[in-house]
């Protein structure tokens, strides 16, 4: 299993033809706590970079994108009643969507944990 | 987003602390502002209505009206000054009583509301033909101009925004303030007074707030702002609240943020505010947009401003459409988030009139879905002022 990142905070680990999307802990961090999660319905395709979830803190919504495209397979139900599982452990058990992966050769465009770790420290 | 502002954000006396603080810093009002500190923005809420928070609000616009004496006509002095201000507003601002301090609007010739603001009278027997007004930080400008305008030669508009305005607020914040200000306590619920300290120098202490909580907001000299916040912080039952909180806390206190909830296409009577037209203005009809607002005291305003209570987890936000049952669009959401005492979405908005009134069913299109809600009465959370 490997994970990869995204330039807008996103995390995804892929198994197989299931990738398992998240946001990262430097995106929880900023956000502050997360009071609501609106998911995908089962079944929706969704595209690479575009919506597949929104992310609502306190004081504000936050658009969450697809790192691949796919189509969406499960989601992450605990969120409903405990949306601050994404604060307490975002690249854990505050997993958002899985996606059946449609074209896996976009994952080589993304940013693995070294990669992804520099690019923070640049912002 | 807001537009960026031009020029190099302003500074309250206590920057250097917000970012010693560790606050994590955004732009308000021209003002570089703490929106947070690292307990984040539902620790800082909950801790302002379990203990004290302490705010600083130094971007807003307190100001004192003195009356010119060279030019007064002999009468009382405060009966001149309230005049002046009385062109403004539909308040009656010549029958407050010494001490009292007390919110009111700034008016446009529609009846629209310019900005809303605090306006108090002295206590201090030698210091009548003076109000000490406190305006938003966004409209400061216009509104000093505004009243500065209205009062000529007869008197003199004095900025104070220099100083800090630093907010205390929640159950224990009487206690803290007391320890370090002896005589604030004796305050009741919208009453203020100046107080001379030998550490702090000379504050105007006023019992007010926008949180719902009791609470003090202080103007403090700029040189002492930082001593006197450092020693309010020193009190382990105080703690330092961002603009996060402050919003949210104001929220479910059913209060108005201006140029949300209201704004110059609002009226007090639509805004849910027709207390702040007093009896005997009504009655002389001597306010700027009277006639309008008479009309709408007597036939009821075709819109109010009322609590909206999403019945789901999501929040509706500024510019949600809210429909009735049956899917006609019947106002627009004009502030609303996440009420962490709540536990709780919660907002503020318009809806015509039929539909105003509490527990009214309604529909929040939050991102091409309806979900539901209801009209709630205001405040969410129940108001604990030490009258």
């Amino acid at each position: 299993m490997t994970t990869w990142y995204t330039s807008e905070h996103e995390w995804i680990t892929v198994d197989g033809a299931i990738g398992t999307v998240g946001i990262t802990k430097y995106a929880a961090e900023k956000l502050g706590d997360v009071v609501f999660v609106d998911l995908p319905a089962i079944g929706r395709h969704v595209a690479k970079d575009g919506d597949m979830a929104v992310v609502e803190s306190v004081k504000a919504a936050s658009d969450v994108y697809a790192p691949a495209s796919g189509d969406v397979d499960a989601v992450n139900k605990t969120l409903e009643a405990a949306p601050d599982t994404v604060n307490q452990d975002p690249e854990g058990e505050g997993w958002f969507v899985k996606l059946k992966l449609s074209n896996p050769d976009e994952l080589s465009s993304l940013m693995d944990k070294v990669a992804y770790d520099k690019f923070c420290e640049g912002l | 987003m807001a537009e960026a502002a031009t020029g190099p954000l302003k500074k309250t006396p206590l920057h250097a602390l917000h970012l010693r603080l560790s606050a994590r810093m955004g732009e308000f009002a021209s003002y570089d502002m703490p929106i947070q500190y690292p307990d984040g923005v539902m620790a800082e809420h909950n801790w302002t209505r379990s203990h004290c928070g302490v705010f600083d609000v130094s971007h807003m616009g307190p100001c004192f009206l003195v009356l010119n004496e060279s030019v007064a006509v002999g009468g009382p002095a405060h009966a001149e000054v309230a005049k002046i201000v009385e062109t403004l507003v539909p308040s009656d601002i010549a029958g407050l009583p010494a001490g009292k301090i007390q919110l009111s609007v700034l008016l446009n010739e529609h009846g629209g509301i310019l900005d809303d603001l605090m306006i108090g009278r002295p206590d201090w027997p030698s210091r009548q033909g003076l109000l000490y007004i406190v305006v938003n930080a966004g409209t400061k400008e216009q509104d000093f101009a505004l009243i500065a305008q209205a009062a000529g030669k007869q008197a003199e508009l004095r900025r104070a925004d220099d100083r800090a305005l630093i907010a205390v607020q929640g159950p224990e914040a009487e206690a803290v303030l007391e320890a370090i200000v002896p005589g604030v306590a004796r305050l009741t619920f919208m009453t203020f007074t100046r107080i001379d300290t030998e550490t702090f120098g000379q504050l105007v202490v006023a019992r007010c707030g926008y949180t719902g909580e009791d609470g003090f907001e202080v103007l403090v000299p700029p040189g002492a702002a930082n001593a006197f916040a450092e020693k309010l912080l020193s009190d382990p039952r105080a703690k330092p609240i961002g603009l996060g909180a402050r919003d949210s806390l104001r929220l479910e206190a059913g209060m108005c943020l201006y140029g949300h909830d209201i704004d110059q296409t609002k009226t007090p009577i639509e805004a849910s505010l027709a207390w702040m037209v007093s009896k005997a203005r009504r009655e002389r009809a001597d306010f700027p947009g009277a006639s309008r607002i008479l009309a709408q005291i007597n036939d009821g305003a075709e819109i109010k401003r009322v609590g909206v209570k999403p019945l789901g987890r999501a929040p509706a936000r500024e510019g949600v459409e809210i429909q009735n049952a049956t899917g006609e669009t019947i106002g627009l959401v004009t502030s609303g988030g996440f009420g962490p005492t709540m536990n709780a979405p919660v907002a503020q908005g318009y809806v015509a009139k039929a539909f105003s009134k509490p527990g009214t069913p309604l529909k929040l299109i939050v991102r091409g879905k309806a979900l539901d809600a209801e009209v709630a009465a205001l405040p969410f959370v129940p108001n604990r002022y030490k009258r």
